[in-house]
């Protein structure tokens, strides 16, 4: 019972870099923009969060920093694919190489250049970042390890998540939002400015994803730097959205489960199953395939896909 | 909100239009314009980091091509990064779009990997050719898998394909840590190096694979150009209900077409594997399958021009080593270098097709 408590905590600290990332494709994918620089966005945001998080010691810096870096980069995306009209799939795919290898580049930069050979996360940084205790909450048996026992991002994360979700479903920004992801030129007929909204909500979403890239570059390997820190959890969100069918609140659900599936392994007793490190490794890229093979088979059911999904707008053409 | 009313009635303040497909020099010389502001802008943040960008350039540059040797490992960076190109280029002309070079390159390199780990003594010329064809059938199965379901019930294959980019490296570190562990290795878990009869011949002091690679160039092109198989993908890729009506089988061309770019990109990491690592390791494909998709857009999926860039690429990849021997700057900024190209390749793009219009004075239509 205990083993399994730390394994539901562990599970939703595991899942919170993919809640980030699954919400800010969400938003981008909500007004037609299939971004596949999820994988890159998070690295900027895990190289600036980490690098301002470790020159001034301030953990809201770091935080607004891996915001605002990964939020340019997706600034790139936007500018190519909505004002350029540049094919989606390879702007994601090229913005996610960029990423990845600016943010290595970055980080063996300043290695290179430490008085050590490491980097790591001063002590004061790593304080303000652990678990959050909360008085008498923190202390009650099961429920205050369950709900008030985690680092200040996972309860960021569901505040972005819940927000996000009321942003697009509960007002008429957000359905405007919506309506341009379904039909950008009735949207635009409707007075919809199309693609200022398609700005907003890219670069938007490139932010949040960039706050998980923090979590991954300071959290997950307790504040040291290593270089490919986020590991392919950016792509993993991108299918996360089809699991959350589009729902922000949905995918707090998801990003655990699937952050469950990546801690299995350390905590399956070998005495029940025993199998190779590899498969566990390996089980959240085969559930997201088998996900994506369900919704697939499933899709005349009406998932939530927006219906111009990866398709670009050009206004004299419709 | 009292531009509200005002939005319908002005014009926007610079309006896209369409214009007709410029002339090939004119649209030559836009992307020249591309890269070169690509390079500079390269060279900015070279500079902001407080180095020369001249001397870093004319440090990839010589590192390149300063030695024999020199030159020789630049081919040998180009083999892989050439072979999936092409591999990918029958999948993206169908518009299909395989993001899983990187599984198809790895699940060739496994299967070509068995025989030469368990199958050494065979004779030479037979092992290479049955791992050859291992490579291809590895690589082809696993880029029909993706194909098969898309076919079926039109799963969405970008994401299909990268999640199996994931699962066939998981494979590698299953096989290294279990079944293929080399045991002299003294738990150090590693897969055993292959036996030299396993190993690629070398040809003017390269490893065989870069005349496979030349060789499969000319071949996707004719491929591509002068078969039926080629006109039937360009049908589809066009509009697969031309396709259709014009009473082609789409489904079989799918699945043939993406069995053969799997099988591509197969072979290049048959070749990778026995040719350059002499071993399986889980950097088998190491972003290749990644750099390759660049690499076919920025040739507009026209294999000689991917033969140019995926050479100059490699030149980019060999020079940027040599810049972190001597400046301590990690070759990841060949990487960055690459993105930022097609960066500003896919913004020129646009100018070819479409311009800009600034707004009348007041706003008239």
């Amino acid at each position: 019972m205990d083993l399994f408590i730390k394994f539901l905590v562990a599970a939703v600290g595991a899942g919170t870099p993919l809640l980030f990332g699954t919400v800010g494709e969400i938003i981008s994918e909500k007004v037609g923009h299939l971004n596949l620089g999820v994988e890159g966005m998070m690295s900027i945001g895990a190289c600036a969060g980490f690098m301002v998080g470790y020159f001034t010691d301030s953990f809201l810096l770091a935080l607004v920093a891996a915001f605002v870096a990964a939020a340019l980069s997706a600034l790139i995306y936007a500018f190519l694919t909505v004002t350029l009209m540049a094919n989606q799939n390879v702007t994601g795919l090229t913005l996610t190489i960029f990423g990845i290898g600016l943010s290595n580049f970055i980080g063996v930069y300043m290695l290179e250049r430490s008085p050590n050979g490491t980097l790591k996360l001063p002590e004061r940084i790593t304080a303000s970042m652990r678990s959050i205790h909360i008085p008498v909450l923190s202390d009650l048996p099961v429920i205050g390890e369950l709900l008030f026992s985690y680092t200040p991002f996972v309860y960021l994360g569901v505040a972005v998540a819940l927000l996000m979700g009321f942003y697009l479903f509960r007002t008429k920004t957000g359905l405007n939002v919506q309506a341009i992801g379904e039909n950008p030129a009735a949207a635009d007929a409707a007075g919809i400015e199309v693609s200022r909204w398609k700005y907003i909500n890219i670069v938007l979403g490139g932010g949040i994803c960039g706050i998980g890239g923090a979590y991954c570059s300071m959290i997950i390997n307790g504040g040291v730097w290593i270089s490919d820190n986020v590991g392919g959890l950016g792509w993993i969100s991108v299918a996360l959205v089809i699991f959350a069918a589009w729902k922000p609140q949905m995918a707090i659900l998801g990003s655990f489960v699937f952050g469950a599936l990546r801690i299995l392994k350390y905590y399956m007793p070998k005495s029940i199953v025993d199998l190779p490190v590899a498969f566990y490794d390996m089980l959240p890229f085969l559930i997201t395939a088998l996900v994506l093979i369900l919704s697939s088979v499933h899709a005349s059911r009406g998932v939530n896909i927006p219906a111009n999904l990866g398709n670009n707008y050009f206004r004299e053409e419709r | 909100m009292s531009t509200q009313t005002g939005y319908m009635s002005r014009e926007p303040l610079l309006r896209v239009v369409k214009r007709a497909e410029k002339p090939t020099r004119q649209i030559m010389l836009l992307r020249a314009e591309a890269l070169v502001f690509a390079l500079v802008a390269g060279g900015v943040f070279i500079l902001l980091i407080g180095y020369n960008p001249f001397e870093i350039y004319g440090t990839i540059l010589s590192g390149a091509f300063r030695s024999k040797m020199a030159i020789q490992a630049t081919v040998k960076v180009m083999i892989p990064l050439l072979i999936s190109s092409l591999g990918v280029t029958l999948a993206f002309k169908m518009k299909f779009w395989n993001i899983g070079a990187e599984g198809q390159i790895i699940a060739g390199a496994i299967c070509a990997s068995y025989f030469a780990l368990y199958h050494s003594s065979w004779n030479h010329v037979l092992l290479v050719t049955v791992m050859f064809l291992a490579g291809i059938v590895g690589g082809g199965l696993w880029g029909l898998i993706p194909a098969l379901f898309r076919v079926k019930w039109g799963t969405n294959e970008t994401l299909f394909t990268l999640m199996l980019n994931y699962i066939a490296l998981h494979v590698v570190n299953f096989l290294r840590d279990g079944p293929w562990k080399d045991p002299g290795s003294q738990g150090f878990p590693k897969i055993a190096r292959f036996d030299k009869n396993a190993a690629l011949d070398k040809l003017l002091g390269v490893q065989i694979g870069w005349v496979v690679a030349l060789a499969l160039a000319a071949l996707v092109l004719f491929y591509l150009r002068s078969t039926k198989h080629g006109y039937e993908i360009s049908v589809v890729g066009e509009s697969s209900d031309t396709a259709r009506y014009a009473g082609m089988d789409v489904k079989k061309i799918v699945l043939r077409t993406m069995f053969l770019s799997g099988a591509v990109c197969g072979i290049a990491g048959m070749v990778q594997a026995t040719g350059s690592d002499i071993t399986l390791t889980n950097a088998v494909a190491g972003g290749v399958g990644f750099t390759a998709i660049i690499v076919a857009w920025l040739s507009r999926l026209n294999p000689v021009t991917i033969v140019i860039v995926s050479f100059l690429f490699s030149v980019l990849e060999k020079g940027s080593s040599v810049v972190q021997s001597s400046f301590g700057l990690s070759t990841d900024c060949a990487d960055v270098l690459q993105a930022v190209i097609l960066f500003f390749v896919l913004g020129c793009e646009f100018f070819i097709r479409y311009g800009f219009v600034v707004r009348k004075k007041g706003g008239a239509a």
